[in-house]
C-alpha cells in the first residue's frame, strides 16, 4: 500500500495540500488510525470513510461533520494527550492530528454506534422546546433526588478532565497601530496595505495557515498566480517585516471597550511531542488604536427532513476537506443548495473522480453559466427542486427529492450530501465592539452599519462580494497603497434563510435548526404559539443558538422562522446580541499563570519563617498568613490558647503584630487634619503620647479603630485595623485631595516597612528592657500610652507602650528586615523567663476578656461608637469631623439601639455560637423578636468560664436581665453583663 | 477593559490602575453639622446614577494616586474627557460618534411588543 492509501481510502492521488508521506497515528474510540501532518481529526476520519462522530445533545441521534471550521455544532470530540491532558468538546474540524493523540466521542453509551439514550428520540414528542420548564415544576423535593441528576446526566456535552492541569498558560500584553481580525484575501490585502504606512500592525487568524476562504476557493487567482499560494507569499513577506505581527492559531476572542481585544493563541495543541517550556496557550490582551474586521462569513445549512444525518454537511466544508486535505467526503454525492457556491463544490469533486448524484437547487433559474459548466462535466440539476427527507441509519444513503409544490417525489442513493443555504456575515467582533447592525432585505443579511468604535469591517463580514471590490477595500481600510487584481470563476449568487420545502409550518418533521441543542423548527414555531414574542425569549426557551456554537449557523434560520410565525419583518424580531468569545476558550488561558500560590498571593509578615518553625498554625486574615496559635506536642487548639491565654496574664507573652495597618501622617496640618477624620480631638495629644483614635464614616457608623501616637508636633504614627488599612488611607487620601486640599498634609503607607513585636504581660518590661537604648522606661517616665523614638538592639526603632491584652505591655516597631533578629533576641529571653509565644486566637480571648472591640467583628457597619460604648472618644468640643452630622440622625440618637454588652452563660462551661440570635422569650411564637446576636463568644481560661460580648436592643439598660440564645437543639440562657471580665478595675495595664 | 486619561499623568492608562470612586461635584457642605436631615439625606445618600452622560470620580490608585473628574456615558461607556479635582464641572466636547445604543434586550423586548 502507498502511503496515501495508508491515509485513507478517500484521500484522492494529486488532491489536496498535505504531503502523503508525512503521516501522522492517532486512535479514535480505541481503533487505531493513520493521518497526514496537517490533517484535522474531521478530515483524517473522512478519509477513512468514518462520518459518524458523535450523538447528539437532546434526542442522541448519530451525527457526523457538519462543516471544516469553528463554526462547527456537531463533531464534539475528547482529546486526549494522557490523563491529564484531556479536554472535552472540542470541534473536530479545528483539532489538528498530532502523532499518538487518543479521540474518543461523546454523549454516547455504551457505544457510538449503539447508544442507549437514542431512544430518547422515539419519546421526542415529551421532550419539546420548553420541556424543562414544564415538566420538571413539582413536585419542588424532587428537583434535588430526581430531576435534577438525570438532567445533569443525560444533557451533558463530554466529561470534565478530573487531573490537575499539568500544562502552563502565558499571558502577553501588546499595543499596536491595526489589529486585522481574519486573514484571508480581504484581511491579508488590508495588512499588506497597513504594514507599508510603517504603522505597527497585528494580523491574526484563527487557522494554522493564513489564506481563509482560498483553503476551498481553489479557483480564485490573485495577482496572476493561485490564491492560497499568493497568501502563503505575501504572509511570509508580513512576517519578515519588523513592523508586523502575525498570529495564526489565533482567535480574536473579545473585542471589548476602547480598542482592547482578547486573543487566545493555540501554541502546542498541535505538537506531537510539546517542549515543556512551551505554554500550551497564550492569552494576548492587546490594544489595538484601530481594528480591521476581515472575519468573511459561515456557510449556512439547509433547514430540511432529518438534515443531521452523518454524511451532510456544508458544500464549503467537502471543498476544503477535498481541495486542503486531498480528501472526498463520498464516492456517490448529493447536493442540496439554494446558492452559488455549492454548484463549485459539486465541480470540484467531479473533477476529482467522485460522481454527483445530482445537484438538487431548489431555485426555479440558477444561473445559465453555472448550468452549462454542469452539464459540460455531465452532473444534472434539478432546479425548482427540494431533498424533502434522507434515509440511512448511521450516515445517509439515500435522499428524497421533489419538485417544489408537490409532485413525485423519488429517492436517490447518496452516501454524502452537501448543502448550502448561502452565507452569513460574520459580524461576531463587530457586534461585539457594539456596532448596529442594519439588515440587508435584498440579500437577507444582516450587516455593520453603525461603529461604536474605531473599527471597519470588510470582505465577506461587510457583505462584499466582488472580489475587485473587495480588494480595494481592503487596501483603503489598511491606510496604504498596494497593486493588486483578482479573479474568480462565477460570481456567486442566491441563498435562503428559514426552513426549506417540505418542513414548513404544515409538518411535523425533524428539520434542525440548531444542531448542538437539538432545536428543530417545529420547537420555534412552538415557542412562538406559546406566547414568545421577542427573539430573546424564543432563544431562552427553545435554547436555539445557546450551545457553545453560539448559533453561528443557526440564529438565521431561528429568526427566519420566527418572523414567518410572527408575520413581522426580520429586523423587528430582532437579532440576539453576540458576546465574547467567539469560539469557547479554556479556563487556562484567561487564568494564565494566576494559579496555585499565585491565585491569590499570601502577604507574609517578615517573622513568618521564624513563626513556622516554632510550630505555629496560620489562619488567613485578608491576603495575610497571621499565627493563629503555637501548640505544643500533643496539644489541640484550645489547650494551646489556655496555655498561651493563662501565660501572658501570669508572665508575659510575644506576639507578632506587624500586620496592623500603618499610615504615617506628616506635615504642620497634620492634627488638624486627624480632627477632621477622627472623632478624637488631636491637638490636646502631647508629642509622645499616643491615643485611641475611632474613625466614623459621614453616616456616623464605626468604620476603623487604632492607636495613633504623635511623634513630633507635625508628625503622627497612625495604625488600622489589619484588613482596614488599604481603604483608610484611601479614605483618608479621599478627604485630603478632595475636601481638604488646603491642609499642609502627607499620607504614606508604612504598614510593611515595620515589624512590630508585641510583648504583654507582667514581666513585659523586664523583657525588653535590656534591648531598649535611651529610653527610661519606668511606671513614671514611661507611662501607659507613652510613645517614644528610641533605638532597640542599636536598630530605629518606634516604641509604643500600649495594651490589647489588659496587662502592661509595649510594642517594639522596628524596620522590617530587622524584624526577624530583634523578634529571635527578644523571644529567646522571653523563653528563658517563661513567657510564650501567642497567635491570633489568644490575642482575641485576651482582648474580649476587657471587653476591647474588634472592628468588623463586634461592629458591622451600622454600629455609632455610643452603641460600641466608645461614647467617650467621640470630642463633644469639635466643629468639625467625618461623621459629626451623620451622629445626629433621628435613627442614631434614638432610644433602644442595639448596644455592645457582655454575656454571661448561666452554665461557664457552654460557650455560645458567634452569630446565635438573642430573645427575651424563647417560648414566644416564631418567626421570634430577636433582640441582637453574639458577636464574640470564648472559653475564658483566666476567668474559668465562657465569656461573650454581644449587640443587644437596648443592652446598656438591660444589665442583669436573663435573655436567651435560642440553638437548633437547645437554647442557652444568658445574663447580660458590662462587657469587662477580666481586671474590672483595669491596674494590671499600669503595672 | 477601559482606557483611561488620567489628567495629572496626561497619559490614558489602562482600567487596571483606576478606582471608581462614586458621583463627582458633590460637595461635602462647609457647615456640615448645621444642616437638615434632609439636606444630609440629599448630601449623602442621594445619587442621580444617570443614563447616558454622567459624571463621576476615578482615582488613580495604581499610578499617581490622585483623585479626579470624568465625563462618561454609561451607554456607550465612552470616556468623554477627564480633568483635575476641584475644576468645576466641564462642558462635554461634541463627539463624532453616534450614542445609539445597540440592539439589546429591552430594545427588541420594545419591538416585540
Amino acid at each position: 500500500m502507498s502511503a496515501s492509501s495508508n491515509s485513507g481510502a478517500f484521500r484522492i492521488k494529486g488532491a489536496g495540500r498535505l504531503t502523503p508521506a508525512r503521516t501522522a497515528r492517532f486512535t479514535f474510540d480505541g481503533k487505531s488510525f493513520t493521518a497526514l501532518e496537517g490533517d484535522t481529526v474531521a478530515s483524517a476520519l473522512l478519509a477513512h470513510g468514518v462520518h459518524l462522530l458523535g450523538r447528539s445533545f437532546k434526542y442522541h441521534r448519530p451525527r457526523g461533520i457538519l462543516s471544516a471550521g469553528p463554526e462547527e455544532p456537531n463533531a464534539l470530540i475528547d482529546v486526549s494527550r494522557d490523563a491529564a491532558r484531556r479536554q472535552p468538546n472540542v470541534r473536530a474540524t479545528v483539532q489538528e492530528v498530532f502523532d499518538g493523540a487518543k479521540i474518543v466521542s461523546q454523549n454516547r453509551w455504551p457505544s457510538l454506534k449503539f447508544d442507549v439514550g437514542a431512544i430518547n428520540n422515539l419519546f421526542s414528542p415529551f421532550f419539546a422546546a420548553g420541556f424543562y420548564y414544564k415538566t420538571f415544576m413539582w413536585p419542588r423535593e424532587a428537583w434535588v433526588k430526581v430531576y435534577e441528576p438525570f438532567i445533569r446526566r443525560a444533557a451533558g456535552l463530554g466529561v470534565a478532565p478530573t487531573e490537575e492541569d499539568p500544562d502552563h498558560y502565558a499571558n502577553r500584553y501588546a499595543h499596536c497601530d491595526v489589529l486585522i481580525a481574519g486573514a484571508g484575501v480581504a484581511g491579508l490585502t488590508a495588512a499588506l496595505s497597513a504594514a507599508a504606512t510603517g504603522a505597527s500592525v497585528f494580523l491574526v487568524d484563527e487557522q494554522p495557515e493564513v489564506g481563509g476562504a482560498l483553503h476551498y476557493d481553489a479557483a480564485t487567482m490573485i495577482d496572476g498566480q493561485n490564491g492560497y499560494d499568493w497568501a502563503q507569499a505575501s504572509a511570509a513577506k508580513l512576517k519578515a517585516m519588523p513592523n508586523v505581527t502575525v498570529l495564526t492559531r489565533t482567535t480574536v476572542f473579545g473585542y471589548y471597550n476602547h480598542g482592547f481585544l482578547g486573543l487566545v493563541e493555540r501554541v502546542t495543541d498541535h505538537v506531537a511531542k510539546p517542549d515543556k517550556s512551551s505554554p500550551r496557550e497564550r492569552l494576548w490582551q492587546v490594544r489595538a488604536k484601530k481594528v480591521v474586521l476581515a472575519t468573511g462569513s459561515i456557510e449556512r445549512h439547509m433547514v430540511f427532513a432529518n438534515n443531521d444525518r452523518p454524511g451532510i454537511m456544508l458544500a464549503s466544508a467537502a471543498r476544503t476537506f477535498l481541495n486542503h486535505h486531498g480528501v472526498a467526503v463520498g464516492r456517490n454525492v448529493g447536493v442540496y443548495t439554494a446558492h452559488d457556491s455549492a454548484y463549485e463544490a459539486a465541480f470540484d469533486l467531479r473533477r476529482a473522480g467522485v460522481s454527483i448524484a445530482a445537484i438538487v437547487d431548489n431555485r426555479a433559474d440558477p444561473s445559465e453559466a453555472l448550468l452549462a459548466e454542469a452539464r459540460a462535466l455531465g452532473i444534472s440539476v434539478l432546479s425548482g427542486h427540494s431533498v424533502t427527507d434522507t434515509g440511512g441509519r448511521l450516515r445517509i444513503s439515500s435522499m428524497t427529492v421533489a419538485r417544489n409544490g408537490g409532485g413525485n417525489a423519488r429517492r436517490i442513493a447518496v452516501d454524502a450530501l452537501i448543502i448550502s443555504a448561502g452565507w452569513t456575515p460574520s459580524v461576531h467582533l463587530f457586534s461585539q465592539s457594539r456596532g448596529k447592525l442594519r439588515f440587508d432585505d435584498v440579500n437577507q443579511r444582516f450587516l455593520p452599519d453603525i461603529y461604536a468604535q474605531d473599527c471597519v469591517s470588510i470582505g465577506g463580514c461587510n457583505g462584499t462580494d466582488d472580489l475587485a471590490e473587495l480588494i480595494d477595500e481592503a487596501i483603503a481600510a489598511g491606510g496604504g497603497s498596494v497593486a493588486l487584481s483578482g479573479e474568480n470563476r462565477f460570481e456567486w449568487t442566491g441563498g435562503m434563510i428559514g426552513a426549506a420545502e417540505g418542513a414548513g409550518p404544515d409538518t411535523t418533521v425533524k428539520a434542525f435548526v440548531d444542531f448542538q441543542h437539538d432545536v428543530t423548527a417545529k420547537d420555534i414555531r412552538l415557542a412562538v404559539r406559546e406566547g414568545m414574542h421577542s427573539i430573546e425569549h424564543i432563544k431562552r426557551f427553545t435554547t436555539n443558538g445557546m450551545a457553545s456554537d453560539q448559533g453561528k449557523l443557526s440564529n438565521m434560520h431561528g429568526l427566519a422562522i420566527a418572523a414567518e410565525m410572527l408575520d413581522r419583518p426580520i429586523p423587528k424580531v430582532g437579532l440576539t446580541t453576540f458576546r465574547a468569545p467567539y469560539t469557547p476558550v479554556t479556563y487556562g488561558t484567561l487564568v494564565g499563570h494566576s494559579r496555585g500560590e499565585l491565585f491569590d498571593p499570601a502577604r507574609k509578615t517578615p517573622m513568618h519563617v521564624l513563626e513556622t518553625a516554632e510550630g505555629a498554625e496560620f489562619e488567613d486574615v485578608g491576603n495575610w498568613k497571621r499565627a493563629w496559635y503555637y501548640p505544643k506536642r500533643g496539644e489541640d487548639m484550645l489547650a494551646a490558647v489556655n496555655r498561651e491565654c493563662r501565660t501572658v496574664r501570669e508572665v508575659a507573652g510575644v506576639f507578632n503584630g506587624s500586620t496592623l495597618g500603618k499610615i504615617e501622617v506628616v506635615g504642620p496640618d497634620a492634627a488638624q487634619f486627624l480632627n477632621l477624620l477622627y472623632t478624637n480631638a488631636w491637638d490636646s495629644l502631647k508629642p509622645g503620647k499616643s491615643r485611641y483614635g475611632i474613625m466614623t464614616r459621614e453616616d456616623g457608623f464605626v468604620y476603623d479603630d487604632g492607636v495613633v501616637g504623635r511623634l513630633a508636633e507635625d508628625r503622627f504614627h497612625v495604625t488600622t485595623t489589619t484588613g482596614g488599612a488599604p481603604r483608610v488611607l484611601h479614605h483618608m487620601e479621599d478627604y485630603l485631595q478632595t475636601e481638604f486640599p488646603h491642609l499642609r498634609v502627607w499620607l504614606t503607607s508604612t504598614t510593611e516597612q515595620w515589624a512590630v513585636i508585641a510583648v504583654q504581660g507582667p514581666k513585659a518590661r523586664e523583657i525588653i528592657q535590656p534591648f531598649v537604648e535611651g529610653v527610661d522606661l519606668s511606671n513614671e517616665a514611661f507611662p501607659h500610652m507613652s510613645v517614644s523614638e528610641c533605638s532597640v538592639m542599636g536598630v530605629p526603632a518606634r516604641l509604643f507602650r500600649v495594651s490589647f491584652t489588659g496587662e502592661l505591655g509595649f510594642e517594639l516597631n522596628v524596620p522590617a528586615d530587622y524584624g526577624p533578629a530583634v523578634w529571635k533576641a527578644i523571644w529567646e529571653r522571653a523563653e528563658s523567663m517563661g513567657a510564650c509565644l501567642y497567635g491570633t486566637e489568644t490575642m482575641h480571648v485576651l482582648r474580649a476578656e476587657k471587653g476591647y472591640i474588634i472592628v468588623g467583628q463586634d461592629t458591622d457597619g451600622t454600629v455609632t461608637p455610643d452603641d460600641a460604648g466608645l461614647g467617650w472618644a467621640v470630642s463633644s468640643k469639635k466643629l468639625d469631623f467625618v461623621g459629626i452630622r451623620g451622629l445626629k440622625r433621628p435613627d442614631l440618637v434614638r432610644e433602644n439601639r442595639k448596644q455592645l454588652v457582655g454575656l454571661l452563660t448561666k452554665d461557664p462551661a457552654l460557650v455560645l455560637e458567634e452569630g446565635g440570635q438573642i430573645v427575651a422569650d424563647p417560648n414566644q411564637a416564631k418567626p421570634m423578636t430577636m433582640l441582637g446576636h453574639v458577636t464574640s463568644a470564648y472559653w475564658s481560661e483566666n476567668c474559668g468560664r465562657s465569656i461573650a460580648l454581644a449587640l443587644v436592643a437596648g443592652g446598656r439598660s438591660r444589665i442583669g436581665e436573663t435573655l436567651y440564645v435560642p440553638l437548633k437543639d437547645r437554647t442557652i440562657e444568658v445574663e447580660v453583663t458590662d462587657m469587662v471580665f477580666f481586671d474590672k478595675q483595669g491596674g494590671r495595664i499600669h503595672g | 477593559m477601559l482606557l483611561i486619561h488620567c489628567p495629572y499623568c496626561e497619559e490614558d492608562r489602562s482600567e487596571l490602575e483606576f478606582r471608581w470612586a462614586g458621583e463627582a461635584h458633590i460637595a461635602r457642605p462647609e457647615n456640615i453639622s448645621a444642616i437638615s436631615d434632609e439636606e444630609f439625606a440629599e448630601f449623602f445618600f442621594l445619587r442621580n446614577n444617570e443614563k447616558g452622560l454622567t459624571y463621576e470620580r476615578w482615582r488613580h490608585i495604581h499610578g499617581c494616586g490622585r483623585f479626579f473628574n470624568a465625563a462618561r456615558d454609561t451607554v456607550s461607556d465612552r470616556f468623554l474627557m477627564t480633568y483635575k479635582a476641584g475644576m468645576p464641572k466641564q462642558p462635554v466636547p461634541e463627539t463624532g460618534a453616534s450614542e445609539k445604543t445597540v440592539e439589546t434586550y429591552e430594545a427588541t423586548e420594545g419591538d416585540a411588543r
